[in-house]
């Protein structure tokens, strides 16, 4: 294959090149890297919750910091490991998958990253200036107003999920742009990887979800800076009116969360059976419909607050609903393995366990499905251990077993299979050893959100043992962090296919050339380079073409910079704000302006 | 650059144009961005502990004119894209200009209406409609002031001779902003003035 025509003009290693690129799959890098760093500070601080509970009335975190802890995790896991996790998948692999040589809007991608990059910057700031957010990740009112959390934590927390928003709807418009309209000729919606449709139906739900949030979280900020009286009941405002707003975009978010590991396991499962993938088309409604009734299910979140019969009776129901596409998924998952030649790497085995435990956390979910038993689990660690099976279990699995699948093609480089299959082995013990008995806890009536709790009352057993697996989990995670680290440095070198896979990602050399494909690909069927490489038997990559690469830019991260001191303005005083506004105007003409595009 | 390698250049799986297609996405969260403020509006414009009420200080037959300014602006606006479409850039930067003094004479209404509210006693802190209803308002004012300085950059690109390539898509897809602009100020107008009486 001939090389095709690129820039020479601008470099292509060293810290400039990363500040200033608008490739895909670098950004794709950059939202990697920076979600495992953030995962590591996450996961600290549920080690931290996990020993301050490992005995009764344990006094290694005082009751403020345990607070502190609990926000700062949930809203690290939830925004800044998972949500960012995904968005390294979307940009690496979407446009791999689509055929496609970049996204839509590359500059736009670029923002995106540095946005999120500063929103958890400024959210992380809290702990240079030792003023936490206290508030859950959740934050309810009216605990947000000045009057319940007078300083500046809370600031933190409704500024740094603003950054995060942003960052996460500018990302949807451009994965949504990207997958309708940037597929290579022949990839017709029935024929896209599983994969690109759950990120297609996710970043839809993001697009239509974030703007409530915003709304939400402007109002809360008005409410302690400018002095509105949205959240004040005592002035005719409402505190009910924020549960809505949080889960009209919450309860979309927690699918927003789960919906993309599901599309990886869609792709593990069949490469490992080598089978295609088992009703295909059953697994896009599926994904569809969950995607249509994740707005349609907030208030089962609000059962205790008296919605009254029939809002408590619908509710009910059409969470009852979301059980179908679920159960549509994972017999689908199961049946695309049976008669399959299963082959057992590490990435089909998280794939299976995500399979299993996603079962776990949803059947409990079925269960709060139903408002007289969730009346009794409100707030009780059953619930903990429910979204803990769905996020940590299911969720996060996939995630791993994305990275196990697709690392080599990231970095040309294999994984350790055997340091694999013991963080695999680790982590599904010490996940279940955390949240298994969590379901008895809760149960027994050991509430949420206490830093600590008397002897006596029958929690202790279980809080020790629930603490040993959570030590557990943490060291599979430091195995796999090893894993990763000697991966790079030594692993095997990988082939551009070396899973014999399906879709066109793997097409194309590990890691991929800067611009992805020499020749747009022509497809003509879904798991389109199986097809080529056993039915047509011609899988050449095509070449030479003239390719044109957009140029680098460091105006996206201008723009970001102007926008994290328009948000930290609001905490440490308005002159940075304004700084910030004509740094980001200045940013967007420079942008209008600059020669983009060859 | 040859034909063909322009059609690959731009080929789109629908056919239509990324930034046009990424405009419309954009006015879809908008949706639910004024559907969430309006709905506040909603819950909260009878629900002050004290006054003002809406019916004490909404001006209708002042609002009714800043409406029709703005409707008018979307009229001109086709026209602006009209001339581009044409290659006749003079006669595009007059309707740009028309287009771009039609939204500030809405903000200049809104400045008016805003403070003769604070006179009247009306504030942002005063009571929740007033929280609210400044909140709404103040929204769509920033879009429209965010669209009057768009306006503004393609008239002085086009004036320098910078808007040549894809002139009639950019002016399209700020014509598509501007048009959400003004039928989300229908909306607005609808329930926050109009149902006074309801």
């Amino acid at each position: 294959m001939t090389e095709a025509a690129l820039h020479p003009s601008y470099p292509k290693s060293g810290l400039w090149s990363w500040l200033t690129t608008v490739d895909h799959k670098r950004i794709g890098i950059l939202y990697g890297v920076t979600a495992l760093i953030l995962l590591c500070i996450g996961g600290t601080e549920a080690m931290l919750i996990r020993t301050q509970l490992i005995v009764p009335n344990n006094t290694f975190l005082s009751a403020d910091t345990f607070n502190a802890m609990f926000t700062m995790h949930g809203v690290t896991m939830i925004f800044m490991f998972v949500m960012p996790m995904n968005a390294a998948f979307f940009n690496y692999m979407v446009p791999l998958q689509i055929g496609a040589r970049d996204v839509a809007f590359p500059r736009l991608n670029a923002l995106s990253y540095w946005v999120f990059l500063f929103g958890a910057l400024l959210f992380h700031t809290s702990f240079l200036v030792g003023h936490l957010p206290e508030v859950g990740w959740f934050g309810y009112a009216n605990l947000t107003t000045e009057k319940y959390s007078p300083g500046m934590g809370t600031d933190f927390w409704v500024i740094g999920l603003q950054l995060l928003g942003l960052a996460s709807l500018i990302a949807s418009i451009n994965f949504i742009t990207t997958i309708v309209n940037m597929r290579a000729p022949g990839m017709t919606a029935m024929r896209m990887p599983l994969y690109t449709w759950t990120a297609l139906i996710t970043n839809i739900l993001l697009l239509l979800a974030l703007p409530v949030i915003t709304v939400a979280l402007a109002q809360v900020l008005f409410d302690r800076h400018f002095g509105t009286k949205i959240y004040e009941p005592g002035e005719g405002g409402s505190v009910i009116l924020w549960q809505h707003l949080f889960w009209v975009f919450g309860h979309p978010e927690v699918y927003i969360l789960i919906l993309p590991p599901m599309g990886i396991v869609s792709e593990i499962l069949p490469t490992f059976s080598r089978k295609p993938l088992f009703g295909y088309s059953a697994m896009v409604y599926a994904t569809a419909g969950i995607g249509f009734l994740a707005f349609t299910v907030w208030a089962h979140h609000m059962f205790t607050v008296g919605m009254g019969p029939w809002a408590t009776a619908i509710f009910s129901a059409s969470t009852m609903l979301i059980a179908i596409p679920t159960g549509v998924k994972i017999f689908n998952w199961i049946f695309t393995m049976v008669g399959g030649q299963v082959r057992l790497t590490t990435a089909c085995l998280f794939s299976i366990g995500f399979i299993a435990m996603f079962t776990i956390g949803g059947l409990s979910g079925v269960m709060h499905a139903s408002p007289p038993i969730d009346t009794q689990q409100q707030d009780s660690y059953f619930v903990v251990a429910h979204f803990h099976y769905v996020l940590v279990a299911g969720a996060a699995q996939g995630l791993l077993a994305g990275i196990y699948y697709w690392f080599p093609k990231f970095t040309g480089r294999m994984m350790s299979e055997k340091l694999g299959k013991i963080h695999f082995w680790l982590n599904i013990i010490g996940v279940n050893l955390t949240f298994f008995p969590m379901h008895f806890l809760g149960a027994d009536g050991m509430p949420r959100r206490i830093y600590t709790y008397p002897s006596g009352m029958g929690f202790d057993f279980w809080n020790f043992w629930i603490t040993m697996g959570a030590y557990i989990t943490a060291v599979s995670g430091l195995i796999f962090l090893i894993n990763v680290w000697t991966s790079l440095r030594n692993g095997e070198k990988a082939s551009a296919d070396p899973w014999d896979a399906r879709t066109l990602e793997w097409a194309i050399s590990s890691p991929p050339p800067e611009y992805n494909f020499a020749k747009l690909p022509t497809v003509t069927a879904r798991d389109d380079f199986w097809h080529r490489k056993y039915e047509l038997k011609n899988f050449q990559p095509e070449g030479p073409a003239h390719v044109e690469l957009p140029n680098p830019t460091a105006w996206p991260l201008v723009v970001g910079i102007g926008l994290a001191l328009l948000g930290y303005g609001f905490i440490f005083g308005y002159a940075l704000s304004f700084i910030g506004v004509a740094i980001t105007i200045i940013g967007a003409y420079g942008w209008s302006f600059a020669k983009f595009e060859g | 650059m040859s034909d063909a390698s322009h059609a690959e250049h731009h080929y789109t799986s629908l056919g239509i144009d990324n930034r046009k297609l990424g405009m419309w996405l954009l006015i879809a969260s908008e949706c639910l961005l004024f559907g969430t403020l309006i709905t506040t509006f909603m819950i909260f414009r009878h629900h002050s502990v004290s006054g003002p009420s809406p019916a004490d200080v909404l001006d209708i037959p002042i609002t009714s004119i800043s409406t029709f300014d703005l409707l008018m602006s979307s009229f001109s606006i086709v026209l602006a894209l009209y001339a581009i479409e044409q290659g006749n850039h003079k006669l595009f930067r007059r309707w740009i200009l028309v287009t771009a003094i039609g939204g500030l004479i809405f903000l200049g209404f809104q400045t008016y209406e805003f403070t003769n509210f604070v006179h009247e006693g009306l504030g942002l802190s005063t009571n929740v409609f007033g929280s609210s209803f400044f909140m709404l308002t103040g929204t769509h004012g920033l879009h429209v002031a965010v669209g009057v300085i768009w306006l503004l950059s393609l008239y002085f690109a086009s004036l320098r001779g910078k808007l040549r390539e894809d002139a009639a898509l950019k002016v399209d897809t700020m014509a598509l902003y501007w048009h959400f602009v003004d039928v989300i100020w229908i909306v607005i107008f609808t329930v926050v003035y109009l149902f006074v009486y309801v």
